[in-house]
């Protein structure tokens, strides 16, 4: 077990050390991709563990729980997990073309091997302290590729970004100290009991609010989200696509598991608040991307309008709604990863990412319109593709719980995505490019152009995928959230390993 | 001593606030040490102050004898210490470099990523 | 900084401050010190060289970058906790080998990993803090 878990951790580590070490060389880069190859295998073989046996868990370094340090895969780690690793290895056939060799030489795919290992034990770690560390593994990986190159945006935007994530990391981490200092344990499992024990549940409230707040900067959640769309627009394509796919998802995965394992003695209080600021951040970055004309800077503020759904999923607190808001995780990934690498290559086409600059995509490369298309349509919820199963599943549990407010916003939100998607499908495919030059796939030379495209193709068709034959992934998210309400079989997994050492 | 350390912590953000308020971002950067070393505190008062030995057992024994100081908390600290100082450490060269490239830390007037629609439109 | 007696007394405190850091880093076995804190006296060792005769030459005493001793003492610290698999341990236990004994107060030798992982600790900090000193030094 200890091997399962462990492994998709281990194995970017791994590759980031002799990435590094060969950075000079071409063979380092393949070497990454064959990382990426191996973890995505690793991370097969625990889904594969966690689907037979419900949940998984090891303790490292041999100590018992409560005291040592746990690794804990349920449904809904494995299928991050899983995904991370898909996302991890879409961008590293991407960065084969679009990463430059200056990049490389500066540790580009150490860095990013580093970041995959981050978000990976973030997942997978059952010990909140843990959990810190991993973010921080994760945040020290990003900041050094967002700032990679050191263009002068890149600079501006990475002074925003680390600013307002260090401040983030310093409210989580005084959060944990306090709930130290209340419960006297750290080890999640652990803490399900120890916080429903202690007798002054106001002063429970109050930490459960501080890492509210910790975790939605991460999540970029309403009041929050400033950083967001002043950076993710700077870095090279590849890197912006996987900060887009996984990295506000991880404060998500870590509310998620929080304000389903932890804090849940307040409901009526905490997860009504989550519920209005899930509908103010689908608002306002629906309506922060209407107001962009950029193809990236949509896409960012567009981030911040879906994490809504998902937070929605997890505030509306019951079996539908943390299915939808599961599922929604799922295919949002794989999505908003996709619509940035597709920006990467009208860029590289076109000459730019200003939607009044750009254009003519359409005519000259209708492959990638093709592939535009479908994420895009995805997004705004377009049946059949995945969006459209992700957005019914959080609506209709909406309106199951009376909400009607909710589930109208939800639905606005919907129609004002498929607003900016068709704003960007007009500006950068359909009208003709405004300095006369037609974008097609020539102007680039194979050797980048087919690395660029085949991930895109790839991702594209996974939607298709999820959107067509719904049923398995569907069952999958109700019973990962079936897991999450009801958390037995996960502190049995950790706290029964006492038991099990002589 | 908990009351003297809360009133400590108290101070501490207190301080790390003002400073954050302010437009310079090296006054930023100075707050965020400040509520980095805040935050170890509240960690290392979540362990109990107790008047005891360090967490180490004698030669020869198999558990440490008397009363001893919880060395969680402190164990901790040690780690947030370390990986506040390394995120703290590039968070000063990254000030650095954005200062030598921007030629300013006022962030009003950082904005680069972020250009302020009337204002470049007009100086273009 | 062009003192001469600052570069001469240099050299004998590097010497010195590098052979504590790693006294400090075998005597963290069982009491206080270790990896960390042998790297970090190992960096001020190599940060009062540079100050005394430039970063240049400390770069150059070092031999290889110190990004690259971090990342290979990444490595070793990996290494390390992985190694525990092969005999059946949960990941990162530490592994003792008992030579001239059969216990840990009768041994003659006790090689183990925790020395390892120790060691793989002490090349992150020392290469990690040397290369952030420099990048600092060069810039100001």
């Amino acid at each position: 077990m200890s091997w399962l878990l462990a492994l998709p951790i281990a194995i970017p580590f791994v590759t980031a050390v002799i990435v590094y070490l060969l950075r000079n060389r071409a063979l380092g880069r393949w070497i990454s991709l064959a990382g990426s190859l191996a973890s995505l295998a690793a991370s097969a073989a625990l889904m594969v563990a966690v689907l037979r046996d419900g949940v998984v868990a090891a303790q490292m370094g041999g100590w018992p729980a409560p005291f040592g340090i746990s690794l804990v895969a349920d449904y809904l780690s494995a299928v991050m997990v899983v995904i991370t690793a898909i996302t991890g290895l879409a961008t590293a056939v991407y960065a084969l073309g679009e990463i430059e060799e200056r990049l490389e030489r500066l540790g580009y795919h150490a860095l990013f091997q580093v970041l995959i290992a981050g978000v990976t034990g973030a997942f997978l770690t059952g010990d909140l302290f843990n959990l810190y560390v991993w973010f921080e593994v994760m945040l020290i990986a990003s900041f050094g590729l967002l700032v990679l190159g050191g263009s002068k945006e890149q600079l501006d935007a990475g002074i925003k970004y680390v600013a307002l994530n260090l401040v983030s990391t310093l409210v989580f981490l005084s959060g944990i100290g306090l709930l130290y200092g209340v419960t006297g344990t750290l080890n999640l499992a652990d803490l399900h009991g120890a916080v429903a024990a202690v007798e002054d549940q106001a002063l429970i409230t109050v930490i459960a609010m501080m890492f509210m707040v910790g975790f939605g900067v991460k999540a970029a959640v309403f009041p929050l989200f400033f950083w967001l769309p002043a950076s993710y627009h700077t870095p090279s394509f590849a890197v912006s696509a996987v900060f887009a796919g996984l990295l506000t998802k991880v404060g998500v995965y870590a509310l998620m598991r929080m304000f389903t394992l932890v804090f849940v003695g307040d409901v009526g209080f905490t997860h009504e608040i989550l519920i209005w600021v899930s509908a103010l951040t689908m608002l306002t970055g629906v309506l922060g991307a209407a107001a962009q004309t950029d193809f990236r800077k949509i896409l960012s503020f567009h981030i911040i309008s879906q994490i809504g759904y998902m937070t929605l999923g997890l505030a509306l607190y019951t079996p539908l709604a943390l299915m939808g808001g599961v599922f929604y995780l799922v295919h949002h990934i794989i999505v908003k990863a996709n619509l940035f690498l597709v920006a990467g290559v009208a860029q590289k086409l076109a000459g730019g990412t200003d939607l009044e600059r750009i254009g003519g995509l359409y005519k000259s490369s209708p492959l990638l319109a093709a592939l535009f298309v479908v994420p895009a349509f995805s997004l705004a919820g377009f049946p059949p593709l995945s969006g459209f199963w992700a957005k019914f599943l959080i609506v209709k549990a909406s309106i199951e719980l009376g909400e009607w407010l909710i589930a109208f916003v939800a639905l606005f939100v919907g129609l004002l995505t498929i607003f900016s998607m068709t704003k960007i499908w007009g500006m950068a495919f359909w009208k003709p490019h405004p300095e006369g030059i037609e974008p097609t796939p020539d102007r680039v030379p194979a050797r980048i152009r087919v690395p660029m495209m085949l991930p895109i193709a790839g991702l594209a068709a996974m939607t298709v995928l999820i959107g067509f034959f719904p049923e398995p992934f569907v069952q999958f998210a109700e019973t990962a959230a079936v897991q999450l309400l009801e958390p037995a079989a996960y502190v049995e997994a950790v706290l029964g390993l006492r038991e099990a050492r002589p | 001593m908990e009351s003297l350390t809360a009133l400590l912590v108290g101070l501490l953000v207190a301080a790390s606030v003002y400073l954050m308020l302010a437009r310079n971002f090296l006054r930023f950067l100075f707050g965020l040490i400040l509520l980095s070393n805040a935050a170890n505190l509240v960690i290392f008062a979540a362990g109990r102050m107790t008047a005891g030995a360090p967490a180490l057992v004698p030669e020869g024994a198999s558990v440490p004898d008397g009363v001893i100081g919880n060395a969680l908390p402190q164990a901790l600290v040690l780690t947030a210490i370390v990986i506040g100082f390394g995120l703290l450490a590039f968070t000063l060269a990254l000030t650095f470099e954005a200062y030598r490239r921007l030629r300013t830390l006022d962030s009003d007037e950082m904005r680069h990523a972020e250009p302020d629609e009337g204002k470049t439109e007009a100086g273009r | 900084m062009n003192s001469i007696i600052f570069s001469a007394g240099a050299r004998i405190l590097v010497a010195l401050l590098l052979v504590f850091s790693v006294f400090m880093l075998l005597r963290g076995h069982n009491l206080p010190g270790g990896g960390f804190i042998g790297g970090l006296i190992g960096a001020v060792g190599f940060i009062v060289y540079a100050l005394a005769c430039g970063t240049a030459e400390a770069k150059a005493a070092l031999r290889v970058s110190p990004e690259a001793i971090a990342m290979v003492g990444l490595g070793i610290a990996l290494s390390a906790g992985l190694a525990a698999a092969p005999f059946g341990e949960a990941l990162f236990t530490g592994i003792w080998i008992w030579v001239g004994g059969d216990s840990y107060a009768t041994a003659a030798l006790k090689p183990n990993t925790v020395l390892v992982f120790d060691v793989g600790v002490y090349l992150v900090v020392l290469g990690s803090i040397v290369s952030l000193a420099c990048a600092f030094e060069e810039e100001v």
